[in-house]
Formats: structure tokens, sequence, C-alpha cells
């Protein structure tokens, strides 16, 4: 048998994590073995895998941080709400499935346009500065979504600035935040999203472009020596992420009854940061491991009850301090580079 | 007219808060280059050890507040020295994930000794006001407090970072720790020095934001802390007058615009703001260009 290439055994190491998770989580849900609570946070779940995908498109191979990354979630899932209840009132769609697809390709695009118009200036920035910018962009988001009200009157979508008294059944309430009518959101659609995801993110990142988008990563000025253009290829991950993050955001709306701006918030951002960088940053399939165990380690920890989420900072900082732990990072890449693969380049090489 | 002066005192009062706080921020980030994320905690910290001394052990303002200084001192050294430490050499992100799970740690610890219930600050610097216009524009002794205590430790950390022997030091890390250290320059206590600064100005801007704003929950410092991060880096985020510039103008425009323009988008105007002022000058207000060699 021919000898695999690496991008290859990493990509068939994710696509089957996934594959694998969704049968067993499957069959547990058609033999009741799964508890109530963990039920519950299988859409959650994959949202996050997809949000942590989506960011490690932008910090672990554009290289560039960004701390706004649940602005464009927060895009998705309003749009998406309003979409499918409009979509049914408009042309009364009868199919959920059709209708869940519908109101994710609307949140996708409506972030994708958000991404492109907050890409322009904040790709202009550099380092830190276009962290604080991108913060700053999603704070505004947040701001705007909670002035914002839209209500459907029969078939007439109406939209106003600051002023709740309008006709017809509210969608959207300001700083209460939207009410879905049906939670049309399944996990099995969850997990044809991070297929999805992951077929883009792979084919991107393994394409001519995903490797201009490294060497624009790895060093600007000789990239753009070699004739790449640098802000084309940022702003192609940076809106490739915010779709997806969109897309991401319509199924997350779609699966509570009330949805408000203030879900998220500057801390979702960063949460989903935190995946990315326990997960290995620029690694896709630590990406998604850390989502999972992340979004289920607080449900773990009910026992600590008052505690858990000290215990999760806990964790957090200890975990950073152990893997950042030169001694031990020379333990682990000489173990590493015993096994097949080599010690991974990737990782850590948005920094330096 | 008068109204606009209220306004504009109003919004000088914060900046001089935010100022205080993103001075701690520009500090920390000129010398150890690290965005840390935690200084908004110790601020809550700050200000509930100064409610503590004064409710609980019925101490007088001023003793509470140098309690709260050392308190906070002792505990951004800490932070320093046991988080961030051993990170010196890792990578950025690796160091802003540590100091995010910091600001956890001190959150929910708060949470745990101070329960989620708001505490009412009490109104300790509350010694009169002054009326003008006829009564129509009242400047309250907490506003001229803030104001002032802006002004002496702007004075006082420009004397401390051109005048002192540790100032130097501090100036010599932020420019090249490298060849600092050749010079016999001892880094880890400069840093360390750096974040007690830091930490006690945290303590007095807790104590300033919640004589003013007197709710005080676990999360009271993290808005703030955002928006004096955001002010740090608006004048220039390494320079300690950009900072004091970026803090009075994020203030003046956050109340200015929520009176003018809109209650709920204030926030939204000082961020647009910010990304305004970066598109035009990307380095801030102050910030030198840093230019990229090959």
């Amino acid at each position: 048998m021919k000898k695999l290439k690496k991008s290859t055994i990493n990509n068939i190491i994710s696509f089957g994590i996934v594959i694998i998770a969704f049968i067993i989580c499957q069959s547990m849900i058609s033999s009741g073995a799964m508890k109530r609570s963990l039920k519950g946070q299988l859409v959650p779940i994959c949202v996050y895998i997809v949000m942590a995908i989506s960011l490690n498109l932008v910090v672990g191979i554009s290289g560039e941080l960004s701390l706004g990354h649940a602005g464009f979630m927060s895009i998705g899932a309003f749009s998406g709400i309003i979409a499918a209840a409009w979509l049914n009132a408009l042309f009364n769609i009868e199919s959920e499935l059709l209708r869940l697809i519908l109101a994710m390709l609307v949140g996708g695009v409506f972030a994708g346009i958000a991404g492109v118009l907050i890409g322009i200036p904040v790709l202009r920035l550099r380092g830190d500065y276009l962290a604080i910018v991108t913060l700053a962009f999603g704070e505004i988001i947040r701001n705007v979504l909670n002035c914002l009200y839209f209500s459907l009157d029969g078939k007439r979508l109406i939209v106003s600035f600051n002023n709740p008294n309008i006709p017809g059944t509210i969608l959207v309430n300001g700083p209460a935040g939207a009410t879905v009518a049906d939670k049309i959101a399944t996990f099995p659609m969850g997990f044809a999203l991070i297929i999805f995801t992951l077929i883009v993110v792979m084919n991107l990142i393994n394409s001519r472009s995903g490797r201009a988008i490294m060497a624009t990563r790895d060093n600007r000025i000789a990239a753009e020596a070699m004739g790449i253009n640098v802000t084309k290829y940022k702003m192609m991950a940076f809106v490739t992420a915010a779709v997806l993050a969109g897309m991401a955001g319509a199924l997350y709306g779609l699966n509570f009854s009330t949805v408000a701006a203030s879900k998220f918030k500057f801390d979702t951002s960063i949460l989903v940061l935190v995946f990315v960088v326990l997960g290995g940053i620029g690694n896709i399939w630590g990406s998604i491991i850390a989502a999972t165990l992340l979004t289920v380690l607080p449900e773990l920890l009910r026992t600590f009850a008052d505690y858990r989420m000290l215990v999760y900072a806990i964790v957090l900082i200890l975990v950073m301090l152990v893997t950042n732990n030169p001694i031990l990072r020379s333990v682990f890449s000489r173990i590493g580079r015993r096994g097949s693969r080599d010690a991974q380049t990737q990782v850590g090489g948005a920094d330096e | 007219m008068v109204s606009f002066l209220r306004f504009l005192i109003n919004g000088i009062s914060l900046g001089s808060v935010y100022a205080i706080i993103a001075l701690g921020y520009t500090m920390v980030y000129g010398i150890a280059k690290m965005l840390n994320f935690a200084h908004g905690d110790v601020i809550m910290v700050g200000a509930y050890i100064a409610f503590c001394a004064m409710s609980y052990l019925a101490l007088p303002p001023l003793l509470a507040v140098l309690c709260a200084m050392a308190v906070c001192t002792v505990l951004g050294v800490l932070i320093e020295g046991l988080a961030y430490r051993p990170l010196r050499d890792a990578t950025k992100l690796a160091v802003l994930i540590t100091a995010i799970g910091v600001s956890y740690l001190l959150q929910n610890t708060a949470l745990l000794i101070w329960s989620a219930n708001p505490k009412v600050f009490p109104s300790v610097f509350n010694v009169g006001s002054i009326k003008l216009f006829d009564g129509n524009l009242v400047i309250t002794s907490e506003i001229i407090l803030t104001i002032v205590a802006n002004i002496v430790i702007m004075i006082v950390l420009t004397l401390f970072t051109g005048r002192t022997k540790m100032g130097k030091a501090m100036r010599a890390v932020s420019e090249d720790r490298g060849a600092a250290e050749l010079m016999g320059i001892n880094v880890n206590r400069t840093i360390s020095v750096t974040f007690a600064i830091g930490s006690a100005l945290a303590a007095i801007a807790g104590v300033l934001l919640c004589s003013s704003y007197p709710t005080l929950m676990p999360t009271t410092g993290s808005m703030p802390g955002i928006k004096a991060f955001t002010a740090a880096v608006f004048g220039g985020i390494g320079s300690i007058p950009g900072a004091m510039i970026g803090g009075l103008l994020l203030g003046v425009i956050e109340i200015l615009g929520k009176a003018y323009i809109s209650t709920e988008l204030g926030d939204a105007i000082v961020f647009a703001v910010l990304i305004i002022v970066l598109l035009f000058k990307p380095a801030g207000l102050l910030g030198k260009p840093v230019h990229e060699k090959v």
C-alpha cells in the first residue's frame, strides 16, 4: 500500500473521530442509554465544534488572533431564527429539515457579509491591535442587536430600531432576545454541519490557497515577496470562518426557545478560543476533542456544585502551565519523534 | 449648555477611572508584552476589600483604600509569579489563555466569598458638593476626588518612570528585554514591581469606580476592564501618557454618546471610535509605529 501523506492521515483521523462519535451517540440514543442532560447538550456540542474549527482557521491557519468570533455566531443565530419564521410565513414550507437548512444558509450568508465588512478594516491591522478591534466589533454587534426589534405581521417582516412598539408577532425583542416558535435543530443536522465544516476547512488548508494563507502566517514579508496577495488570503480565511460560525449560530439559535444577544458576549468568544488553544493551535481534530470535552466538563463537574467554575479555571491554568513547561515539552516532543509522526510543526505556529 | 458641562464633567470623572485602570494595562503590556485580562478582576477584588474594611471592620476610608492597595499588590505579584512567570517564553496565546483562566478564578472565588448579590458600596467620600449656575451644575466631591487622584497618579508615575532607577529599569526592559538582562537588570523583579504598581492602581480605581457607581458584584470589574483595555490601545498601548489621554477621551465619548446619541448604543459608540482611530493611526494616538524588519 502506498504511504499516505501526513495531511491525508490527519483528515482521516478528523473524519473518523466525528463519524465514530456520531454512531456511538446515535446508538446510545436509540437504546436509551444516554442521560437526558447529555442529550440536551448534543446540539450545543456540535455548534461549539464548528465554532472551534472555524476559529482555528483564523487563529491557527491564518495566524490572526480574533476575540470576536461569537459576534458572527450571534448574527447567524438571529438571521437564522428570523429566516426560519419568515420563510415559513411566506412559502409555508412543511419540511422542518428544509427550513433548517435554509435558515442555516441565511445565517451563513449574513455572517459572511458581516465578515467581509469587518475584515476590510480589521485585516489592515497587526497583532494585538487586530485582536482588540475584533473584540470591539464583537461588542458592537451585541450592542446593536440589543436595540433591534423584528416582528412578523402576516407575511410582512417589520424591522425597527430602538422602538419595541411594532405590530404583529414579535420575533426579536431587543435585549430580551429572539423567541423561537419551533425548535427545529437536530443532532443529525449538527453532525452534518460538522462534516460540511471539515470538508470545507480541510480542502481549504490542503489547497493552493491554504498554503498561501499559511505562508502569510509564517512570514508575511516573505510571502508578499513571493507574490502572494496577503490581504486577499487573510480575507479568505476570515470570511470562511465567519460563514461557518454564522451557520453554527443559526443551528444554535434554533435549538432553544429563546436566545438573547447577551448569550454571545465576549466570554463566548473566549470560550471558543480556549477550545482552539487547548486542542492545539492549527490542529483540527484537537479542536474537535477540546470542544467536546470542555462543553461536557462543566456538566461532569456538577458534583462540585458551586465550585465547578472555580475548578474549571484552575484546570485551565494548570493545563496551560503544564503544556508550556519547557522540560515536559521536550519530553513530549521526544516521545512524538519516536512515534510515526514527527513533532507537530503546526502547534504554536501562530506567534512564532 | 449647562447640561453639556455636566455630561462633560461626568465623562472626565469616568474617564479618569478608565485612565487609572488603563495605566495598569499599559505598563504591564509595555514591559511583559502580555494582555493581562485578569486586570479588570483585580479592580473588583480591590473594591470588595475596601468595602469589607469599611463595612465590617469600620475602618476610616483612607485606611480602607490602603488596605485594598496592599491586598491587590500582593495579589498582583502572586498572580505574576505563579501563573505568568512560568510562561515567560511561551507563545503569546498561551499567556493570554492563562490570563483568562486567572480572570475566571478571581471572579469565581469572589462569587464564593461574597456571593452574587450586589453589595451597595458606601458613599464614603461624599463630603458635600460644589453648586454652580444656581444649582444647575452639581459637582460632587467624588468627581473632584477622582479627577485629583488621576492627576496625582499621572504626575507620580511620570516622575517614577523618568527619574528613579527602577523606572529606568522598567523602560529598559520594555525596550529590549534581552539587552536589559545583559546590562545586569533583574528582569523578573522589574516585572514583579510593574505588576505590583498596576495592581495597586487597580485597587484605587476599584474604590473610585464604586464610589461613583455603587453596585459591587463579582463581575463589576470585567466591563470597565475591557473599556480600559480599549482606552490603553486607543492611546497607544505601552505609552503612559497615551493611557491617560485614551482613558479620558473614552470616558467623555461614552457619557456624551449616551447622553446625545443613544443610551443603549453607548458602548457601541466607544468601540466604533476606537476602530476609526486605529484605522487612521494603527498604533493608537501616541503609540510608536513599529517598523518591520526582514
